[in-house]
């Protein structure tokens, strides 16, 4: 639910909160200096036809549907990370505790490595295993665990282990204020091992089915939850359980002049710059949400641009090493003669996430749609 | 703002987390947290202990040590009648047998890796006790997670020489598929889990299933094995503090053989061993002497019991000496002396305490060692030949 207060500053983008800048100025002013949310409008998926009766939730508490229904059909499953028990720093444990009991649903102590080894553990011994990681910018002391044990688990030991029933969720993405540590998106490091996949749901009815994806997987899965989705998404959310394809991209808009390409909260980004676009250049950009990082639809991406022949990649993480430049090479090997200008890619700059700075750091709808007009007029 | 919410909703939840603590400590049986003034004892939600009026750096040294438990003297001689482990002759007979075994298979395949026919192997020479002990101790579906100096663990579970062979040289009948090196073991039908490079990774995985065993209820327990250098990886603190945190019938064997490669434990650590860390993450402890078999064998029972029982964690911190080099890419002359080696290896070697125990028993004869000796050689070589 989001509060009032929360829709009134996302309506009209301003805090209502102190300006920080120690001086009473006009309400105007503070609309453009003190800007502390992410500018997007988030776009809400229709509600889903055949799949029964639905209930209007923001994506923590479909993520939290997601995790009661596995805690429900799965008796083995348990989920556990830092402050889950009272219901999680943003709410998505809520009451799963008071439901399910200690056993299945409880605290960790403060350590990531423990989190994911621990729950690597649970997995090898037939528990289906939710681990929470608060933030995804604190998943690095689980690296190793991570990309070293969970990616390769069945590959060493020739398939007579595995850790398929892990998953690990963290909280993902810019939120407005977060800075270096609180706005993170490190998908493209777990790209890398092999092993690993990575899922990243840009909304509540998404975000269901995926994670039950992830759990139900037979491999370990990281999930990352744009966290300023958390309230700011809402849509209507199947009650019952459902599964969405993880692999698979969705083609949100169709379209033949320009391919963009996004994930998790760039992806509504990507859908007003294709109005954008139609409205003021008068063409019609193909929307592509990606899904899933790792193994990444390579085929809806390249089916799509060799249709337009220009692409556009955007993420909010930096761009050296960031998921775009894998995504550039395929499509460069695979479509090179029907591009008609090289790909573009929008994205964070390579220093740390910034505070203050946030606004001009982000690959938001006016640098997307700079990269569009550039590519137009290659 | 969502940052913000989140703060208001926890600051909203501290009265309910305080007046919850409050609750358990009182079904605890101790004190509510109610700050009372000149309470007789501190009442801190972080700590039950005593007050202190008078200023007192309290150093380690002050600390008692954990003391060595052992049941035979040097000699293969009882020292405490009443701590002898009753056992048929066939029970110790085997342990023997089997150490020899694994003694043999590693000279074997050690030389075979100078001879270019293996590319890599590590012997477990002066440690055949630590597993041999402990394994016999546990039950055969206890799961192992193993660091890569166990081969005798999987050797008394049943894995055979052919297997063990097979992985070394990564051949089609490699259960691993040939993807690891050598002496990365890992048989489910044995429950060892698959071995991996990565030190200490193991510990935190093991505190997991054991969590899982106990959520199952399935009477099994646990058992990591790590070397007292992997001990001071994040990994081990890691998976200390879950186990005791989250009640995990787990029991963390520590092999504290002298050396990490080079690095003698005096440059790995400067508390009492690994023991040490026991109390400090409130963890049943014991150390004993790691190349008293039957000393070995009487704490894994005990370890192994009260874990199911309590579903608590144990610590055992098994003493012994490094007798070969780290791998075959380690010449160990270069950072020790050949004599300590030669004196560890004469004065205490597990394999020939074992073996006085048994002669003392009437069960063992030189005889029996040496057509033991060569049946396990001839075993090995065949192995080899086959592979």
């Amino acid at each position: 639910m989001v509060s009032p207060v929360l829709r009134l500053c996302m309506r009209y983008r301003v805090t209502g909160l102190s300006s920080g800048t120690g001086q009473k100025s006009p309400a105007l002013f503070h609309k453009f200096i003190t800007k502390r949310y992410v500018e997007f409008n988030f776009s809400p998926e229709k509600p889903c036809e055949g799949k029964g009766e639905t209930s209007r939730m923001n994506l923590c508490q479909a993520i939290n549907s997601a995790l009661h229904t596995t805690l429900v059909n799965d008796p083995t499953a348990v989920v556990f990370g830092e402050d889950v028990a009272f219901g999680g720093v943003f709410r998505c444990t809520l009451d799963l505790q008071k439901r399910f009991g200690k056993d299945r649903v409880f605290n960790s102590p403060l350590c990531e490595q423990g989190i994911v080894g621990f729950g690597i553990g649970c997995a090898v011994a037939g528990t289906t295993a939710v681990a929470e990681v608060q933030f995804a910018d604190y998943i690095f002391p689980a690296f190793d665990q991570l990309v070293n044990e969970a990616a390769k688990y069945r590959y060493r030991s020739g398939n007579q282990f595995d850790c398929g029933k892990l998953t690990v969720r963290a909280a993902w993405g810019a939120v407005g204020h977060g800075s270096l540590y609180h706005s993170q998106s490190p998908e493209s490091f777990f790209a890398h091992a092999a092993g690993l996949k990575i899922v990243i749901p840009r909304g509540p009815i998404k975000a269901k089915g995926l994670l039950l994806a992830c759990i139900q997987d037979k491999d370990p899965c990281i999930f990352f939850e744009p966290k300023v989705l958390y309230r700011a998404a809402v849509e209507d959310v199947p009650v019952k359980e459902y599964t969405l394809p993880l692999g698979k991209a969705d083609v949100l808009v169709e379209g033949d002049a320009v391919t963009l390409i996004g994930w998790g909260t760039e992806v509504h980004i990507l859908k007003e710059v294709a109005d954008m676009a139609k409205e003021q250049l008068k063409v019609q950009c193909e929307v592509i949400d990606l899904v899933t990082i790792n193994p990444w639809d390579v085929e809806t991406v390249c089916n799509s641009v060799k249709k337009t022949g220009r692409v556009i990649v955007a993420h909010e993480a930096p761009l050296t090493g960031g998921f775009a430049s894998e995504i550039t090479a395929v499509i460069q090997e695979e479509c090179f003669l029907h591009l008609e200008a090289p790909v573009q890619r929008v994205t964070g700059f390579d220093t740390p996430f910034p505070h203050v700075f946030e606004p001009f750091y982000l690959p938001d709808k006016w640098r997307c749609f700079d990269a569009v007009k550039k590519t137009l007029t290659y | 703002m969502a940052l913000q919410r989140c703060t208001k909703h926890l600051f909203n939840n501290v009265r309910v987390c305080t007046s919850l603590i409050q609750s358990m400590m009182c079904s605890g049986g101790s004190t509510s947290v109610n700050p009372k003034p000149d309470a007789d004892t501190p009442i801190f939600p972080g700590v039950q202990s005593q007050w202190a009026e008078s200023l007192e750096l309290i150093h380690p040294h002050s600390y008692n040590k954990f003391p060595v438990y052992r049941v035979m003297d040097r000699n293969g001689c009882i020292l405490n009648p009443s701590e002898e482990p009753q056992l048929e002759s066939e029970f110790v007979e085997r342990m023997y047998r089997t150490m020899i075994l694994l003694n043999t298979m590693d000279t074997v395949l050690y030389e075979s890796q100078r001879q270019g026919r293996i590319s890599f192997y590590m012997t477990t020479f002066g440690e055949e006790a630590t597993l041999i002990g402990s394994a016999a101790a546990l039950a055969y579906n206890d799961l192992v997670y193993a660091q890569y100096r166990e081969t005798g663990v999987l050797l008394w579970r049943g894995f055979s020489v052919d297997q063990f062979v097979s992985q070394c040289f990564g051949n089609c009948e490699d259960e691993g598929k040939g993807r690891q090196m050598p002496v990365h073991y890992g048989s489910k039908n044995h429950h060892f889990v698959t071995i991996s490079s990565p030190l200490t990774t193991q510990l935190p995985q093991a505190v997991g299933s054991a969590y899982a065993y106990k959520l199952a209820n399935n009477g099994r327990c646990v058992i990591a094995y790590f070397g007292e250098g992997a001990a001071s990886e994040g990994d081990a603190h890691a998976a200390f503090n879950f186990a005791a945190t989250l009640n995990c019938p787990v029991i963390f064997f520590c092999r504290n053989n002298g050396y990490a490669i080079s690095t003698p434990t005096h440059e790995q650590y400067r508390g009492d061993g690994i023991a040490g860390h026991g109390p400090g993450y409130g963890i049943t402890t014991v150390r004993v002497d790691g190349n008293d078999t039957l000393a070995v064998y009487q704490v894994t029972k005990a370890s192994r019991e009260y874990a199911v029982k309590e579903n608590r964690p144990v610590l055992i911190e098994a003493m012994t000496y490094r007798l070969g080099h780290h791998s075959t890419s380690d010449d160990s002359s270069a950072y020790r002396s050949l004599a300590e080696v030669k004196e560890w290896g004469s004065l205490d070697s597990p394999i020939s305490r074992l073996r006085q125990y048994l002669a003392l028993k009437g069960w063992w004869d030189d005889a029996k060692e040496r057509s033991w000796k060569e049946e396990t050689r001839k075993m090995v070589v065949n192995s080899l030949t086959r592979a």
